[in-house]
């Protein structure tokens, strides 16, 4: 009987094996890092805004503290979004006619928002609340990154729930003087690992990790 | 060859010395050539039966309503399911164990009779172990189904390093189920390619055309029949069964520990894994029995399947049925027996509720109607088992469903109580998989050998007569 199969049918079917194994590893693997990546958290990603408005010049430049846009931070579960007006306390005397800025004062004048596109933004099945975060020492750029230095907002981190259980389960790496909240490219004066567990005790930090702590 | 044959631990004992009491394995005046060409022969005919088409028409159509279910299903979410609280668990779960059960006997057959010598599984093994892929890959589809999106659910399933950092509940019978399930469907699937390796050569052998010699000559895995292709044959078949074997008996203790596990009359009792079990085994019986016997009457393999076959499973189902109906006798008198409350109200609700007329029919098939099989002229009678095995089939489907919703719609708080009805999703869902399970054994039948050949052989009285004793 002739034979069905050429020689070279033995190496295929041996390496069938092995490439089968690896592929289907490989995919899976594939799908769990494609999971992780920053085309599906968005991460890193500039998002067009209605104004191209730079944090780099405002916080880093200026020096403006995050509270003087941002001025619920402290005792609201949302940080706030800047009113018109806020914008408009600088620039109705300085850039007041740029053209750049036109978006602003057409929003002024019309007395109709900017509708910011949201970055940094949760799922809704997420209970978030900023202000419990400041109380216990927990500084902007821990979550936020180095704002100071981000011409356009990004998304510093993936927002995914691993990374929100990493400082839950261990805060002590990331707690910070409460002085320290708002300031940007912090540097421990002493080693975290002496100073962490200091604040976790002095600020009575007991982060929960139930489910319902965020799912509400 | 008469001596041979009477050799009093030989399995084919009967056939000479009581041929008609006890019929042989397999029909006289067969041979290594006659039973190949016949076997063979249903799988390389050029000639579907057009009893083939018409019946394979029907379980497609079946199937595609299933498909059209799951189609909803997923559009619209679950809510098309009749299930609701307090019935949370209805259709879905019943028909899981129902499928789950099936499956059983395959396992049974093919493992436990292989390890305790029982040549009779010889003829059935394979459309068993068939049997048992399919009746698992149906039971599968419930529980992912009634996720609504199972996409999703696969973090709740399956422990993985995920984003969330979630792991299942280890300490849930859900998850041992998931693994129950996925070792059992994968042992059994292997297991069946295993047995079909040397038979798939011999279909590559004698196929006529080169696109089919060519398909079977991939899955024979270059089987050429050397001693050693065998030795290592036997040793994986062993292998394979030992490991099978604790499955026949751990898979449906782990799906009757979903509801042993709970702290709900009628389900919290320690009966429930060996009753589970029985009802498995039986149920799984009845489903060889329900695809044994036309395919021998169709197929015209009488000579292979015999009145042996049929008089054995037949009692199998009689004792595993017994086993299930002191389950139910159990089930009662511990009712009484523990003056609970609740425990006494679940019982005389099954008996005297709404679903007591569902009850009283499972009664009458798993513990009354198989009293029949004690007799010999019933066990003669194909047809008349045909019939009963289908009796058996939904006898066992209505105990789950008994357990599952008279345990559920009645409990601890009458403010909650309610009436479960099933939607017509409900019986589309369930009679699509029943269209799956026939498909996918209609085109087992058609294009892979139904019963092990090589195995067949082995018990023809050609190969008696060269002395091989093991």
């Amino acid at each position: 009987m002739p034979q069905i199969f050429n020689r070279s049918a033995n190496v295929l079917s041996k390496v069938s094996i092995v490439g089968g194994l690896l592929l289907v590893g490989g995919l899976l693997g594939l799908v769990m890092l494609l999971g992780r990546s920053s085309y599906v958290t968005r991460a890193n990603e500039f998002i067009e805004q209605p104004i191209q408005f730079s944090h780099l010049h405002h916080v880093g430049d200026d020096g403006i503290d995050c509270r003087y846009c941002h001025t619920s931070v402290e005792t609201s579960t949302f940080a706030g979004i800047p009113p018109t007006k806020t914008c408009m306390n600088c620039h109705s005397q300085i850039w007041a006619n740029s053209p750049f800025l036109e978006p602003v004062r057409a929003s002024f004048r019309d007395d109709k928002p900017l509708r910011w596109i949201r970055v940094h933004d949760l799922p809704d099945f997420v209970y978030f609340n900023h202000s419990i975060h400041v109380k216990k020492g927990m500084g902007c750029e821990s979550c936020h990154g180095r704002v100071d230095q981000m011409p356009l907002i990004e998304q510093a981190n993936s927002l995914q729930m691993d990374w929100c259980l990493n400082c839950h389960r261990n805060p002590e790496q990331f707690v910070r003087p409460r002085s320290e909240i708002f300031t940007m490219g912090y540097r421990p004066a002493v080693s975290q690992a002496v100073l962490g567990p200091q604040l976790v005790k002095e600020y009575q930090i007991q982060p929960s990790t139930t489910c319902s702590t965020c799912h509400r | 060859m008469a001596e041979a044959l009477d050799h009093p631990h030989d399995p084919l004992a009967g056939m000479s010395t009581d041929g008609l009491r006890t019929p042989a394995v397999i029909a006289p005046g067969h041979d290594f050539n006659s039973v190949t060409d016949k076997i063979a022969g249903i799988v390389l005919t050029k000639r579907t039966p057009i009893g083939w088409f018409f019946g394979f028409a029907i379980a497609f159509a079946f199937l595609l309503l299933l498909n059209l279910t799951i189609g909803k299903l997923l559009l619209e979410g679950i809510g098309i399911w009749g299930n609701n609280v307090p019935v949370g668990w209805a259709f879905d779960i019943i028909n899981f164990v129902w499928w789950i059960g099936i499956g059983h006997a395959g396992t049974l057959i093919s493992a436990i009779l292989l390890l305790f010598r029982q040549q009779w599984r010889t003829s059935i093994n394979r459309f068993a172990e068939a049997m048992t892929l399919f009746a698992v890959a149906c039971a599968a589809m419930f529980p992912l189904l009634h996720t609504g999106r199972p996409w999703l659910a696969i973090y709740w399933l399956f422990p993985y390093p995920n984003s969330m950092t979630l792991w299942p509940q280890f300490r849930s019978p859900l998850i041992w189920d998931v693994f129950a399930v996925s070792t059992y469907g994968t042992v059994s699937l292997l297991f069946w390619f295993t047995g079909l390796v040397p038979d798939l050569a011999t279909l590559r052998d004698r196929a006529e055309s080169p696109v089919a010699r060519k398909i079977f000559g991939v899955f024979a895995l270059g089987w050429r029949g050397s001693a050693r292709h065998w030795h290592r044959y036997e040793m994986a078949y062993l292998l394979l069964a030992g490991i099978s074997t604790p499955l026949v008996l751990s898979v449906h203790t782990i799906v009757s520990f979903d509801f042993a596990v709970s702290v709900l009359p009628g389900w919290h009792a320690t009966i429930f894994p060996p009753y589970f079990v029985a009802g498995a085994i039986y149920s799984g019986f009845a489903m060889v029995m329900t695809l044994a016997v036309p395919l021998r009457k169709f197929y015209h393999l009488e000579d292979f399947i015999t009145m042996r076959h049929i008089h054995n499973m037949t009692k199998v189902m009689l004792v595993t049925g017994m086993i299930v109906a002191y389950g139910y006798v159990n089930e009662a008198f511990f009712a009484w027996y523990s003056a609970n409350p609740y425990e006494g109200y679940m019982m005389l609700n099954r008996m005297t509720g709404p679903y007591a007329v569902f009850y009283w029919s499972l009664i009458l098939i798993n513990a009354l109607m198989i009293q029949l099989f004690w007799f010999r002229r019933v066990r003669d009678n194909v047809a008349l088992l045909f019939v009963l095995s289908l009796f058996v089939n939904v006898g066992m489907w209505l105990e789950r469903f008994i357990i599952i919703v008279t345990s559920l719609h009645r409990d601890f708080l009458p403010s909650s109580w309610d009436i479960y009805t099933p939607t017509r999703w409900d019986f589309a869902m369930f009679t699509g998989t029943i269209g799956l399970f026939l498909s996918l054994f209609f085109l087992f039948i058609r294009f892979l050998p139904a019963l092990a050949m090589f195995e067949m052989r082995t018990i023809v009285p050609e190969a008696k007569l060269q002395g091989d004793h093991h």
